[in-house]
């Protein structure tokens, strides 16, 4: 087999890339390979298929006929085991090989199993694949009632509602001292752990799970302090961390993930990487992060994509973001929502029941932004984040009521709102300056 | 493509166009009948913000760069490669509202009648959106221009 552009990977990066190859490239061979059975699905909604609110159809990131629509070779349940960069081969499972001209290494991230005893049980999963929520799924046939999730973070508490929804009781064990420890602030955590309480959610903070025990079934889990738990499921959510095998393999650079630049290039210059695997600029930190959200991957494979079809583009940077609406409580993230210990940042915040907000400053220019409860005018906070934007003279506004576009400066919303170029069509005889 | 735009030195804060709007996205299509009858009343793509004497209207910017549609997590969003129009498909959005946190302008609201985001459609089926049509001071146009900004 032979393709000039190759991506490993059938997620959002993945699909990313494609999408900008086929605006670039119309013509020549484009290869997608997954090791999952499907066409292209939202990973994040594997939440909902477990409670049963949508099914396969509805998870669909694109049409069931993307692939042919845009003239892509699909090759499902294919496994790529072996790189040759300098043959340009990659080599499937069963031997079989493919040479590439450009290839993407889209391959997300694993889920973290911490060497727990009995981790290997029936009844212990983890959560972040469509085969995964299937396999819980058909578990819960066997007529679970008690289940613990280990880790309170985001995909924890999604599967803690998910399970919740399906009529489980539910324990979560988190090692931190509050839930969502990576992506909001103590207050925000409290709120939502207040959300999961009403839920009867229990929450156990500063432990971590020793044991795994049971016989045919699962019975318990052992904490670190001896405190027994019974259940009958268990899934592991403590993280994800990149896929670096086949990158590895190649000989490419990695640091925590797959090392890219801002074209999305690797240390080898024909292949691309992104997503949960990469190691991509953040605009916050101003250096190269794991960022794994599911924007990121898309915007990075994009950028990727046009860059392997020969249009210059560069990546400007992601930053952890996240939009969660778990147990009725939205809340918005993004960038520093935790103060490191240094005096160099600002905090402006402010609380009304329901609501906190809080914007995190260094030098006036954000770097980070909670919102919980109202969040409609978020994005144009972290839109001045993402612009660096100077907002030291109206900071103060950030969080007023009833704040938007026009609390920027003159100059800042007249460029947002842009001058009209020729004018199609204005309501009356005619419309001057 | 087509886009509105707003004369701020015309915009007088009236908000017409939201009233507007929320006629022609209603059931009836009728301005007394979608205030006082519909439930839940049809909610506006447009909005007046207004601060001291300045005053504009915004309603998506059909962003050829959209961050909306880079973050949405299903697929619901859109970016039409002819219209250029955003679109959003209520039947796979889960109204996780990423886009609204992705989104500069603030353009899009939660519908929390069915858990859907909306936004600016530019009204189909009409050739003038009814926020431009029924603006007193011509404050808003719709413009054809080649290019997305």
């Amino acid at each position: 087999m032979r393709t000039k552009y190759l991506i490993i990977g059938n997620s959002a990066g993945g699909i990313g890339a494609a999408e900008a190859i086929r605006e670039a490239d119309e013509e020549n061979i484009l290869t997608i390979i997954s090791d999952e059975s499907y066409p292209v699905y939202s990973r994040p909604l594997i939440s909902k298929y477990l409670t049963k609110e949508c099914t396969l159809d509805k998870m669909l990131y694109r049409p069931a006929d993307f692939y042919a629509q845009n003239n892509i070779v699909f090759l499902p349940d294919r496994r790529v085991t072996h790189l040759e960069p300098s043959h340009r081969t990659a080599q499937f499972e069963d031997g079989e090989h493919i040479i590439w001209e450009k290839l993407l290494l889209a391959v997300g991230g694993t889920p973290i199993v911490p060497k727990i005893g009995g981790r290997e049980r029936k009844g212990v999963f983890t959560f972040t694949t469509l085969n995964d929520a299937k396999a819980v799924d058909k578990f819960l046939e066997n007529g679970v009632k008690k289940a613990v999730v280990i880790g309170g973070g985001l995909i924890g508490i999604s599967a803690t509602e998910a399970l919740v929804k399906r009529g489980i009781e539910v324990k979560i064990i988190e090692m931190k001292e509050r839930v969502l420890n990576t992506i909001i602030d103590e207050q925000a955590s409290l709120m939502a752990e207040e959300a999961l309480k009403q839920a009867e959610v229990k929450i156990i903070t500063g432990h971590t799970v020793a044991e795994i025990s049971g016989s045919d079934a699962l019975e318990s889990v052992i904490l670190d302090n001896e405190e027994e738990i019974p259940c009958d499921l268990v899934v592991i959510a403590i993280g994800v961390s990149p896929r670096t095998e086949l990158a590895l393999d190649a000989g490419i650079k990695i640091n925590r993930g797959i090392v890219v630049d801002c074209h999305m290039a690797t240390s080898h210059p024909d292949i691309y990487s992104c997503g949960d695997a990469a190691e991509a600029y953040d605009f916050v930190y101003e250096e190269n992060r794991l960022t794994p959200i599911w924007p990121n991957a898309y915007v990075g494979g994009r950028v990727a994509g046009y860059n392997m079809a020969g249009i210059d583009k560069e990546y400007p940077g992601g930053t952890a973001m996240n939009s969660l609406n778990y147990f009725g409580i939205d809340i918005a993230s993004a960038g520093i929502t935790t103060l490191p210990n240094s005096n160099n940042y600002e905090v402006i915040s402010k609380q009304d029941g329901s609501i906190y907000q809080k914007v995190v400053l260094k030098d006036d220019f954000i770097v980070g932004m909670i919102f919980v409860g109202n969040i409609e005018k978020s994005g144009i906070v972290f839109g001045l984040m993402r612009d660096k934007v100077n907002v030291g003279s109206f900071k103060q506004s950030l969080l007023a009521d009833d704040f938007g576009l026009a609390f920027l400066p003159r100059k800042l919303w007249q460029e947002r709102l842009e001058t009209p170029p020729e004018l199609a069509y204005s309501n009356r005889r005619h419309w001057s300056n | 493509m087509k886009r509105i735009y707003v004369k701020e030195e015309a915009c007088i804060g009236c908000g017409l166009c939201q009233v507007y709007c929320q006629t022609e996205h209603s059931q009836s299509k009728d301005i007394i009948k979608a205030f006082k009858k519909e439930s839940p009343r049809p909610l506006p793509r447009v909005w007046v913000e207004a601060r001291e004497n300045v005053s504009f209207a915004i309603q998506c910017r059909q962003c050829s760069e959209p961050w909306c549609v880079y973050s949405c997590l299903t697929g619901a969003m859109h970016n039409d490669p002819v219209s250029g129009l955003i679109t959003v498909d209520a039947e796979r959005c889960i109204g996780c509202w990423t886009c609204i946190v992705a989104c500069p302008y603030g353009a899009l609201t939660k519908d929390t009648s069915n858990n859907t985001v909306v936004k600016c459609d530019l009204c189909p089926g009409r050739d003038i959106p009814a926020c431009v049509a029924n603006c007193p001071n011509e404050a808003l146009v719709l413009s054809e221009d080649g290019e997305k900004g």
